[in-house]
Order: C-alpha cells, then structure tokens, then sequence
C-alpha cells in the first residue's frame, strides 16, 4: 500500500521535472528559463524525496530523504536569485517583448548622479 | 548562547542523518557537533533568542501549507504557460517594497517569492527587492508590492522579526 | 521504477542540449544547475531501486556541491571577489 502511493508521488515529481526542463528549452530568454527551471524541478525532485519518505518509511532511507527536502527548498531558490543577479550584472538583455525594466533604470539613474 | 543553539542544530541533524541510538554514533556527533559551533558559532544568527519562543515555531506551522500551496499553483501556472503553444508572457523586472527587518526575513521572503507562481526575486537593496515577473500586471511600486509581497509578509514578521 | 530513471536521464539530455546550444554564458550555467538537481533525483531513485543506501548520502552530498558550485558561478558573473 505505502509503495503504491509513494510510486505515484514519485511519477508525479518525475513529470514536474520533466515540464521544468522542457520550458528549459523552450522559454525566450534567461530570466523566463531560469523561473520554470528553478520552480518545477525543485518541486519535482522534491515530490522525488517524499515519495521515497512514504516508499521506504522510517527507515535509515526514508529519513535521509526527509531531511534532503528542506536543504533543496534552502539552496535552490538561492542559487537562482544569484545567478540571476549575476546574468543582470553580466549585461544579458531581458527578452525583446518584455514590459519593463526598473532595475535597469535604477542603475543607470544611480551611474549618472 | 549562538553556539549552543548551533551544538544543538548540528547534533539533531547529526541524529537525523544517523538515526540509530548506539553509543559510538552518540560519541563521534558530540565530538563533531562540539566542533561545528565552535567553529561556525560566531557566523550565525544575529539573535538566537528567537529559536526559544515556542509562538515562533507555531506562526511557522501555519506558514508551511500556505507556502505549498503557492508552490504547486506555481508549478501549474508554469507548466501552462510552457504547454499553451502561443506561450502567453510578458515578461519584465518591477521593484517592490518590504517592511521586514531583519536578514534572515528577508532572505526568506525573496525566497518565497521565488516559489510563488510567475516571480523570481533578482536583487536586494535595502527595503526595495527587484522581482522577474513571467507576466506583469502592475508596473508601479505599490500596486507590485500588494500584489507579491502582502501574501507572505506578515506571517513572516510573526515568524523572524 | 527503471522507466522513471530513464526519463530522468532524457530529460538531462535537454538540459545539456541547453548547455551546448544556451546563446549566452548564464543559459549555459543555469542548465549545468537544473542538471545537478536532477542529478540528486536520480540517486535517490536509484538507492531505492538497487537497495543499497550510500547512494542517498551521495545525492545529498550532491545537493550543496551544485550548490557551492552555482555561487562561485554566479560570483564569477557578477565580477566580484570571492570574499564579498
């Protein structure tokens, strides 16, 4: 019964993963990449872990899964806001269509007083 | 008082990661929980009081489900604008104001706002946070920050400020 | 269980097919980061699936070196000193 469900909650993360990473190939521009990437494929792979908490229980295992989801929800955001930051100061352009760009402006506005 | 609450850290993760009672694992985790804090000890929280107020672990209860939730609208909203095959964004970088004051708030606040369907905070300056939008619906401060911010910011007060 | 190990292992060659083609640098670093944390998933899965358990002490292990790895990245983008 547990394997049952813990085999679905798997299958669920592994599909996550798999719109993570095809919105990885198909998204115009950095920015856009990195927030589909970040957001499906940390949620995936942590449906991966609890999956395998309910599959193996209150094992050496499970626990070892259990305590891999809160350090994934730490690092992964965090690893995407600097990246971010760095593609920004990098000097990679946000995609042609987009609408605004206050943190732009906000530097440049800084550079010139 | 910084590195006991990190000895005590260090060794529950110790126990977690172990997680048998024998007493050569006991000894080894003491030793290199001993080790840690004193190391790391001065590096950590600015106010280590906060982990003995038991309303704080409650307030944090109450946070885990909303984030979640958030967190798998997130990933639907993401998957339908990856699947829809005119791929409806419109993209952009606005600023949002926050009240919140201390650095670990903050961190998690940007940290929540990365898993909240279609935001992904890019920097900090001060009370100000510049915020990827997938697609914009407010371009000016205030209405950006009701919009994103208000969800998150005060459970968040409650929890680490 | 091997079906889901496969797909992972599909889904990190569109990762790669980013690396090789990502226009810019940051494209480039944001697949080699999404690769690692697929990488954590398929080490879980494949403790359970082979049963031995040091494979789930690699994946979390794995969790921070991608970690460490995607800051000294991005610090490197951003044109600062490491000590910042």
């Amino acid at each position: 019964m547990n394997e049952t469900i813990g085999t679905i909650i798997i299958i669920i993360g592994v599909l996550f993963d798999a719109i993570g990473c095809i919105g990885l190939v198909k998204l115009p521009d950095v920015y856009n990449r990195l927030q589909a990437a970040t957001k499906c494929v940390t949620l995936g792979t942590c449906g991966i872990m609890f999956g395998i908490f309910i599959y193996s229980g209150f094992t050496s295992l499970g626990i070892k899964a259990l305590v891999a989801i809160p350090l994934i929800f730490l690092t992964s955001p965090t690893a995407a806001h600097a990246l971010a930051r760095g593609a920004h100061l990098f000097g990679v352009k946000l995609w042609k269509k987009s609408v605004v760009d206050r943190y732009r402006e906000d530097k440049e506005s800084n550079q010139n007083d | 008082m910084r590195r006991i609450v990190l000895f005590i850290i260090a060794f529950i993760l110790w126990l977690l990661l172990t997680w048998t009672l024998n007493w050569q694992h006991l000894l080894v985790g003491v030793i290199v929980a001993i080790f840690v804090a004193l190391l790391f000890g001065n590096m950590f929280v600015e106010e280590p009081r906060k982990f003995f107020q038991i309303k704080r672990y409650f307030w944090f209860l109450v946070y885990i489900p909303l984030f979640l939730w958030e967190c798998l609208k997130a990933n639907f909203d993401v998957a339908y604008r990856v699947l829809h095959p005119k791929m409806p964004i419109k993209p952009g970088i606005v600023k949002v104001k926050t009240g919140l004051k201390s650095e670990v708030a903050r961190t998690m606040l940007a940290n929540s706002i990365t898993m909240t369907p279609g935001t992904l905070s890019v920097d900090i300056d001060g009370q100000y946070l510049y915020i990827h939008w997938i697609y914009v619906r407010a371009t000016e401060v205030e209405e950006a920050s009701r919009m994103i911010v208000s969800k998150f910011e005060p459970l968040l007060a409650r929890i680490f400020d | 269980m091997n079906t889901l190990i496969i797909i992972l292992i599909i889904l990190c060659y569109l990762c790669l097919y980013r690396a090789w083609r990502g226009p810019t640098i940051p494209d480039r670093m944001v697949a080699i980061d999404i690769l690692g944390i697929l990488v954590v998933g398929i080490c879980a899965l494949l403790a359970i699936t082979t049963g031995r358990d040091f494979l789930i002490d690699i994946a979390l292990a794995w969790i921070f070196l991608s970690f460490i790895g995607t800051l000294a990245l991005a610090k490197y983008l951003s044109g600062r000193k490491f000590d910042e």
